[in-house]
C-alpha cells in the first residue's frame, strides 16, 4: 500500500510536465489531461483511505522512502513519505477541492488562449502541495513549501500582460520568501539540535531539548506559518494574490494552500507544546489576525477581496486553535476542512457571478443577481450561511468548537482569546451578510465596463455550477458529519493528541453567546446595506473604514519602509560601489597616471638638461661617498 | 606506464585550439564545428576520469609526475580529488553549450568597421582577418588551462595556469564584445577594452602578490610539491612560523579573493560579464572564476590550516558583506548582464561562506554550490544572452512584454532565474541550503544573515522577469522571435541537468564527500555536534 | 714642483669643460667642451701615476685617448649631419627625443 504514496505526487506532477514541455498539440486535450491526473491522485488518495480505515487507530501512519536526497556527512536528507491520519486529511481535501477546481476551470478558463499552461500550473500546485503535507522531513516539506509558493507565483500572475498581476506575484513571492526564511532557520536549528530534522526523530526527541531551543524553533516555524498563511504581520500578499484568475484564488488562496501554516504548526505540535511561550505567540497572532482580516473584509468593495479579507480572518481562528495547544489542534484542522469547502465554494460562486458580469469586481456594481443567476445564488447563499455559523451547517460545528476551546485555555488569555473569537464571528456575520446583501439583493446597480459592455448576467455552464453544488453539499454537511460522536476527534487524536482543557462556561453557554453575536452581526448588515439602497459609489466612510480599504495601512507602511527604503539603499550602494570601492582602484590608477605624467615633464629633449641631472647625480653620489666617509 | 588520461584531457582541447585557429579564413564553419568537436571529445575525456575515479580511494587518483624544471624542484604533477573531478566535470560539461551558445558571436557584422580595442587588423584586410577561429581557439585555450588548473598538484605548475589563463580571457574581453552595449557606439570599443583592461590589472595584482608566496613558500618548504608539503606540515616535519604562514597564506588568499571575486575586489566582474559577450561571460562567472574558489579549498586550507582559521571570522564577514551586497546591487542595476554578474557575486559570497565554515556541509554544499552555480548562470546567462541579441540591448527598461512573444525563451528565463534564486527541487538549492547549514552550525549568525540573501535573491530574480517578461508588449520586442533549434538545444540540457541535480545530487555528492573529509582532516576540524542526540 | 698643482689645474680645466657643456649651444663648442674635460681626466689620471708611482693610470691615459679620438670620428659624423639637415648647429633644436 505504502508504494502508492509516491504516486499521488507523482500524478499531478507528470500532468504538470507533459502540459507544460507538451507544446501547442496540447492545447485542445490539455485541460481533460489535468483534470484526469488530478482525479487519479484523488482516486488514488480514497483507495489508501479506506485501506487506512481498515487499520487500528494506532498503526495507521505509512511510511516510503525513495531514495536518499542530499547524502552529506553527517546530513541525511531522503526524499521519503510519511501517510498518516493528519497527512489523509489533508490529502483527501486537497485532491478533493482540487479536482472540482480543475472540472470548474475547464468552463471558467474556456476562452483564455493559455488555458493548457493554466492546468498545467494547477497540476504542478497539486503536486507541490501533495509533496508538502506527505512529507516526512522537514528538508522535504520545504521543498513542497516553496513549490506552493513558485505555484502560487505562477497563477496568480497568469494574466501577466496585466502589470497589477505581474506585481502581485512578486509581492506574494517576496513576502512568502520573507516566510520561508524562518522555516530554513527553524531547520538549522533542529540540525544543531538535534542532527536530523525527520519527523520522527526531531518530535521523538523534543523532551532532551532545552525550552529556549525550542521556542526558537517554534518561533521561526510561526514565521514561516506567517508568510504562507497570510498571518499579521506578513499578510498583505493575500489580497493582492486575488489578481489571479478565480478558480486559483479558490483553490490556493483560500482552501488548501493557505492553511499550509496551519498544518506546519500541528505537525509540529510536540515542539510547540514543550514551548510555551512560543504557543502563546502563536494564539495571539492568530486572534490578531482574525479581527484584522475581519475588519478589511468589511470595508473591500471587490467581491474577491472581501473574500480574501474572511479568508485571512478564518484562518486567523485556525492558527488562534492552532496555539492553544492541544486543547485546539483537532479543532483547526476540522475548520480547516469545513472551511475549505464552503470558502472554495464562495470563491467559485464569486467566480461564476463576475463569468456573467464581464469580470466585473465590484459589488456596488451588482445587486439583485438572485433572479439572474439562481444555482450561483442557492450556492453561494449555503455557504454563506456556513461561514458565519448558522447552527446545523459546517461552519457552526467547526467554529464553535474554536470559541469553546479559546474560552477552555483558561486564565486571563483564555477570556480574552475567547472574547476576540466571539468577537471575530460577530464581525464575520456583518461582513458576510453584506456580501451577501451587496451581489444578490437590492437593486440592480449595473453599468457598462470600460469598453462599453453592458453586462447580462447569466448562468454559468455545467462544469461550473456542478462543484459549485458538491462543495455546497460540503459546506452544509461535512461539520455535522464530523461532529457526530466526535468522529473527526477520533481520527486525528493519534496524532495530535486532545485535551478537553477545562472550560470556565459551558459550552452551551457559548454556543448561545455565538448565536446572539450572529444575529448581531447580520441585524447591523441588514440595517445598512438591506434596508436602504447601496450607493454606487462608496462613501467616503469613516477613518477605520478608509484604513481597511487600504488594508489597515499594511501596505503604506511596506511602501514607505521596505520599498522606499530598499530603493533608496540600492541606489546608494550603487553609487558607493561604483565612486567608492571601485573609486579606490581607479584612483590608485589615476594618480599613478598623475604622476608619471608629472615626472614625464623632466624629459624635455634638452641635451643640456640631462647634463646637469648628470652631473647633479655625480656630484651627489661623491657627496654621498665623501660623507659616508668622514661619518 | 597507463595512458595519461589527465593530461590527454587537458590536451585536446589545447590541440583544439591550433587546430581550430588554423582552419583558413573563408571557412568560418569548418572552424565552429571543429572547436565544438574537441570540446565534445574532452566531455567524453572527462567522463572518463568521472567514471575511473573511486570515491573511496587514494586522496589523488590518475595522477602524473614528471620532472619538469629540476633546478628549482618545479614538477610537472598531476591528480585529481573529488572537488577536481567535479569542477573538472563542471568545464568539460558547460564548454560545447558555451560554444553553442556563442555560435554566431564572432561572425564578422555586415557593417564591420575596424574595431580599435580588438587587436585584429578590422574590415580593411578581411581576407586576413579570421575573428571566429580566433574566439573559438580562445575559448578552447582557456578550457585547456582551466582543465589543467584543477589538475595540477605542484604549486609552480598551478600558478602558472593560474596566470596564464589571463592571457586568452584578455583577448576575449576585450576582442569580441557584446554587439549590444549600454552606450553609444563610439564608446562601446572604450568601455570594453576598460574592461578587459581592469580584469587583467585585477588578477595580475592578486597574481603577483600570490607568486611572492609561491617563492616564500618555495623558501620555506623547499619545494613546490603539494603533497609533499601538506604531508610535511600534517606530520610537523615542516614547522612554520606562524607569522610567515600568515603572510603565505594572505598571499594566497588574495589572488584567489580577487578571483573568485570577493567584496571588495569585486568591482572588476560585472564591468568584464557585461562587456563580454554572454558565452565568455559564463565562460569568466561559471568556469573561471570557480578556480579562486576552487584553490581556497585546496591551497589555502591544506597549505595553512592554522592561517586559514586564523582568518576566518574576517572572511566569513567578508563573505556575508558579498552576499548582502552583490544582492542589493543586482536589485539596482539597470542593465541585466550587470545585474547577474552581482547575482554571481553574492553567490560566490555564499561559496566562499561555506568553505570557510569548516564544517562537512559547508565544505560539501560549497563545492556543490560551485558546479551548481555554473549550471545555473550558464542557463540564465545564455538564455540572456538570446534575448540581448534579439532586441540589442542590455538595458532592463528596453523590454517588456517578452513573455507573450516569445513563451519558451521566457519560460527558459524564468527556470534560470529559478534556479538563481534556489528553488527547491532546481540544483542550486542543494548546495545553498548545505552552505547555509554548514555556516549556520559553525557560525548561529552567519547562517542567519546568509539567509536574508535567500530573500534578495527572489527580489532581484522577480524585479528582472517581471520588468522583462511581463506586462503590456513593449513595441520594440513585438517582431522578437522565440528560441531556435540551436539555442533550445543550449539551454534544455542545463535545465534538465538542473533539475536531475536537483533532486539527485548523489552522484556529484558521492565524489565530493570524501575530499571534503580529507580537507577537514587537514584543517583538524571536526562538525559541532548536535544538543540532542535524536533516535535515529 | 708639487704635483698636487696639476690636480689643481685638471679641475680647474674639468669644471670649464663641463660649464661649458652645461652652457654653450654650438654642438662644436659642446663637443670641444667634452674634449676638455676628457683631457682633465687624462692629466689626473696621469698625475696620479706620477704620485702613486705606478703605470696604471698612464695606460688608462691612453685608452682614453683612443676612445676620445673614436668619439670625434662618430660625434662629429653625427654634428655634420645634423648640420646638413637642419642648416644649425645647436644642440637645443635637436630635442626631437622627448615625447
Amino acid at each position: 500500500m505504502e508504494n502508492l504514496i509516491a504516486l499521488l505526487v507523482a500524478a499531478p506532477l507528470l500532468g504538470a510536465a507533459v502540459l507544460l514541455c507538451g507544446g501547442r498539440r496540447l492545447d485542445r486535450s490539455g485541460h481533460w489531461i489535468g483534470t484526469l491526473l488530478a482525479a487519479a491522485s484523488f482516486v488514488i488518495g480514497a483507495v489508501l483511505f479506506t485501506d487506512m480505515l481498515g487499520k487500528g487507530a494506532d498503526d495507521r501512519a505509512l511510511h516510503q522512502k525513495l531514495f536518499s536526497w542530499i547524502p552529506v556527512e553527517g546530513f541525511q536528507a531522503d526524499v521519503a513519505f510519511q501517510l498518516d491520519q493528519l497527512s489523509m486529511t489533508f490529502v483527501l481535501l486537497i485532491t478533493g477541492v482540487g479536482t472540482l477546481i480543475h472540472i470548474y476551470s475547464i468552463g471558467y478558463m474556456e476562452h483564455d488562449e493559455r488555458r493548457r499552461r493554466f492546468f498545467g500550473f494547477l497540476n504542478l500546485f497539486l503536486a507541490a502541495m501533495l509533496l508538502l503535507v506527505l512529507a516526512d522531513n522537514y528538508l522535504l516539506l520545504y521543498a513542497g513549501w516553496e513549490g506552493v509558493g513558485l505555484a502560487s507565483y505562477l497563477l496568480i500572475g497568469f494574466w501577466q500582460h496585466k502589470p497589477s498581476a505581474a506585481t502581485a506575484a512578486k509581492k506574494a513571492f517576496l513576502v512568502n520568501r520573507v516566510g520561508d526564511i524562518g522555516l530554513s532557520i527553524a531547520i538549522m536549528l533542529m540540525f544543531t539540535t538535534f542532527g536530523t530534522f525527520a519527523f520522527g526523530p526531531v518530535l521523538g526527541a523534543t523532551g532532551d531539548a532545552s525550552e529556549g531551543k525550542l521556542t526558537a524553533i517554534g518561533l521561526m516555524l510561526l514565521l514561516a506559518a506567517c508568510g504562507k498563511s497570510a498571518q499579521v504581520p506578513l499578510q498583505s500578499w493575500l489580497g493582492d494574490a486575488m489578481e489571479g484568475p478565480t478558480p486559483v484564488s479558490a483553490l490556493i488562496h483560500a482552501a488548501t494552500m493557505v492553511t499550509a501554516g496551519v498544518y506546519l504548526i500541528v505537525r509540529s505540535g510536540v515542539i510547540f507544546n514543550a514551548a510555551p511561550d512560543a504557543q502563546l505567540v502563536v494564539a495571539i497572532v492568530g486572534a490578531v489576525t482574525l479581527l484584522f482580516g475581519a475588519i478589511v473584509g468589511c470595508a473591500k468593495d471587490d467581491i474577491k477581496k472581501a473574500l480574501a479579507g474572511s479568508t485571512m480572518s478564518q484562518i486567523g481562528y485556525m492558527v488562534l486553535a492552532a496555539g492553544l495547544g492541544p486543547i485546539g489542534y483537532v479543532f483547526a484542522i476540522m475548520h480547516l476542512v469545513t472551511h475549505g469547502f464552503f470558502k472554495a465554494g464562495l470563491f467559485l460562486g464569486a467566480g461564476s457571478v463576475m463569468h456573467g458580469m464581464n469580470d466585473e469586481v465590484d459589488m456596488r456594481r451588482y445587486g439583485g443577481l438572485r433572479t439572474y443567476m439562481p444555482v450561483t445564488f442557492v450556492t453561494f447563499g449555503l455557504g454563506y450561511l456556513a461561514i458565519i455559523g448558522f447552527p446545523g451547517l459546517s461552519g457552526f460545528f467547526s467554529k464553535d468548537k474554536i470559541i469553546e476551546a479559546a474560552f477552555a485555555k483558561g486564565g486571563t488569555e483564555g477570556w480574552i482569546l475567547g472574547s476576540v473569537a466571539l468577537l471575530g464571528a460577530a464581525i464575520t456575520a456583518f461582513y458576510m451578510t453584506r456580501v451577501m446583501l451587496m451581489t444578490f439583493f437590492g437593486q440592480k446597480r449595473w453599468q457598462p465596463d470600460a469598453e462599453g459592455r453592458e453586462p447580462h448576467p447569466h448562468e454559468s455552464p455545467k462544469s461550473m455550477t456542478i462543484p459549485m453544488i458538491v462543495l455546497a453539499f460540503g459546506s452544509v454537511f461535512a461539520g455535522g458529519f464530523f461532529s457526530i460522536g466526535d468522529r473527526f476527534l477520533h481520527w486525528l487524536e493519534p496524532v495530535t493528541g486532545h485535551d478537553h482543557g477545562d472550560a470556565p462556561i459551558s459550552a452551551t453557554t457559548v454556543t448561545a453567546a455565538t448565536m446572539v453575536v450572529l444575529v448581531i452581526g447580520v441585524a447591523v448588515a441588514w440595517s445598512v446595506y438591506g434596508r436602504k439602497p447601496v450607493p454606487a459609489v462608496a462613501p467616503r466612510g469613516s477613518l477605520l473604514t478608509r484604513a481597511a480599504r487600504r488594508d489597515l495601512l499594511q501596505d503604506d507602511f511596506n511602501h514607505v519602509v521596505l520599498v522606499r527604503g530598499g530603493e533608496h539603499l540600492t541606489r546608494s550602494l550603487v553609487y558607493v560601489d561604483h565612486t567608492l570601492v571601485d573609486g579606490v582602484v581607479n584612483g590608485t590608477a589615476a594618480s599613478m597616471g598623475g604622476l608619471s605624467g608629472r615626472l614625464r615633464k623632466l624629459q624635455n629633449g634638452y641635451a643640456r638638461t640631462y647634463a646637469v641631472s648628470m652631473f647633479g647625480g655625480t656630484a651627489v653620489l661623491i657627496a654621498a661617498t665623501l660623507l659616508m666617509r668622514a661619518v | 606506464m597507463s595512458f595519461p588520461l589527465l593530461t590527454a584531457t587537458a590536451a585536446l582541447p589545447a590541440i583544439g585550439a591550433v587546430v581550430t585557429a588554423a582552419v583558413p579564413a573563408g571557412r568560418r564553419t569548418a572552424a565552429k564545428w571543429t572547436a565544438l568537436f574537441f570540446s565534445l571529445g574532452t566531455l567524453v575525456l572527462a567522463g572518463l576520469v568521472f567514471a575511473r575515479f573511486e570515491p573511496g580511494g587514494d586522496r589523488y587518483q590518475l595522477t602524473e609526475s614528471h620532472a619538469w624544471i629540476k633546478d628549482f624542484g618545479v614538477r610537472y604533477d598531476l591528480g585529481v580529488d573529488g572537488i577536481g573531478v567535479a569542477l573538472l566535470g563542471l568545464t568539460a560539461l558547460l564548454m560545447p553549450f558555451i560554444l553553442l551558445a556563442g555560435w554566431h558571436d564572432a561572425d564578422p557584422s555586415p557593417d564591420s568597421r575596424p574595431e580599435s580595442g580588438g587587436g585584429d587588423t578590422g574590415g580593411a584586410r578581411p581576407y586576413r582577418w579570421r575573428p571566429t577561429q580566433g574566439f573559438f581557439a580562445l575559448i578552447l585555450m582557456v578550457e585547456a588551462m582551466v582543465i589543467l588548473s584543477f589538475e595540477a598538484t605542484d604549486v609552480f605548475l598551478f600558478y602558472i595556469l593560474f596566470e596564464a589563463m589571463l592571457i586568452p580571457m584578455y583577448f576575449l574581453i576585450g576582442g569580441f564584445g557584446d554587439r549590444a552595449h549600454a552606450g553609444t557606439d563610439d564608446n562601446a570599443a572604450a568601455q570594453r577594452s576598460y574592461a578587459a583592461v581592469k580584469f587583467l590589472l585585477y588578477n595580475l595584482a592578486g597574481g603577483l602578490i600570490m607568486l611572492a608566496a609561491v617563492i616564500g613558500l618555495y623558501v620555506v618548504a623547499g619545494s613546490f610539491s603539494l603533497a609533499e608539503i601538506a604531508e610535511a606540515r600534517a606530520n610537523g616535519s615542516l614547522e612554520m612560523a606562524g607569522s610567515t604562514e600568515k603572510w603565505l597564506f594572505l598571499g594566497f588568499f588574495f589572488a584567489f579573493a580577487v578571483k573568485a571575486p570577493l567584496w571588495p575586489l569585486h568591482t572588476w566582474l560585472p564591468n568584464a560579464m557585461g562587456e563580454a559577450t554572454a558565452p565568455v561571460a559564463v565562460l569568466i562567472t561559471a568556469i573561471v572564476d570557480k578556480v579562486g574558489t576552487f584553490a581556497m579549498l585546496r591551497y589555502c586550507l591544506q597549505l595553512f590550516p592554522d592561517a586559514s582559521k586564523w582568518a576566518t571570522p574576517v572572511i566569513v564577514v567578508l563573505a556575508l558583506v558579498s552576499i548582502i551586497y552583490g544582492a542589493l546591487l543586482a536589485v539596482g542595476q539597470r542593465d541585466i548582464k550587470r545585474l547577474i554578474a552581482y547575482a554571481s557575486i553574492s553567490h560566490f559570497g555564499f561559496i566562499v561562506l561555506g568553505i570557510f565554515a569548516m564544517t562537512s556541509q559547508g565544505q560539501s554544499g560549497a563545492t556543490l554550490y560551485m558546479v551548481n552555480h555554473g549550471i545555473s548562470t550558464a542557463a540564465l546567462m545564455l538564455v540572456a544572452g538570446f534575448l540581448i541579441t534579439r532586441r540589442g540591448s542590455r538595458l532592463i527598461a528596453d523590454y517588456g512584454g517578452v513573455q507573450k512573444v516569445a513563451p519558451v525563451l521566457a519560460g527558459t528565463f524564468l527556470i534560470g532565474g529559478l534556479a538563481t534564486l534556489s528553488l527547491p527541487g532546481l540544483a542550486p538549492f542543494v548546495s545553498e541550503f548545505l552552505v547555509l547549514v554548514g555556516a549556520f552550525s559553525a557560525y548561529p549568525a552567519a547562517g542567519i544573515i546568509a539567509t536574508v540573501g535567500i530573500v534578495l535573491a527572489a527580489l532581484y530574480v522577480l524585479v528582472l522577469y517581471q520588468r522583462t517578461m511581463t506586462g503590456p508588449v513593449k513595441e520594440s520586442v513585438r517582431a522578437m522571435p522565440d528560441l531556435r533549434v540551436r539555442e533550445l538545444a543550449v539551454v534544455v540540457p542545463l535545465i534538465a541537468l538542473l533539475l536531475f541535480l536537483g533532486v539527485f545530487p548523489k552522484p556529484v555528492a558521492d565524489v565530493v564527500n570524501p575530499a571534503v573529509q580529507h580537507t577537514m582532516q587537514d584543517v583538524q576540524k571536526k562538525d559541532p555536534q548536535p544538543e540532542v542526540e535524536a533516535a535515529k | 714642483m708639487n704635483p698636487v698643482n696639476y690636480l689643481y689645474l685638471a679641475a680647474l680645466l674639468f669644471t670649464i669643460g663641463a660649464s661649458g657643456v652645461l652652457i654653450r649651444r654650438n654642438a662644436i663648442v659642446v663637443f670641444m667642451c667634452i674634449e676638455l674635460m676628457l683631457n682633465a681626466c687624462n692629466l689626473t689620471l696621469v698625475t696620479f701615476s706620477r704620485m702613486h708611482g705606478n703605470l696604471d693610470g698612464q695606460i688608462l691615459a691612453f685608452f682614453t685617448m683612443v676612445v676620445a679620438a673614436a668619439e670625434v670620428v662618430v660625434g662629429l659624423a653625427i654634428i655634420v649631419s645634423l648640420f646638413r639637415s637642419r642648416h644649425s648647429a645647436s644642440v637645443d633644436d635637436a630635442s626631437l627625443m622627448k615625447l
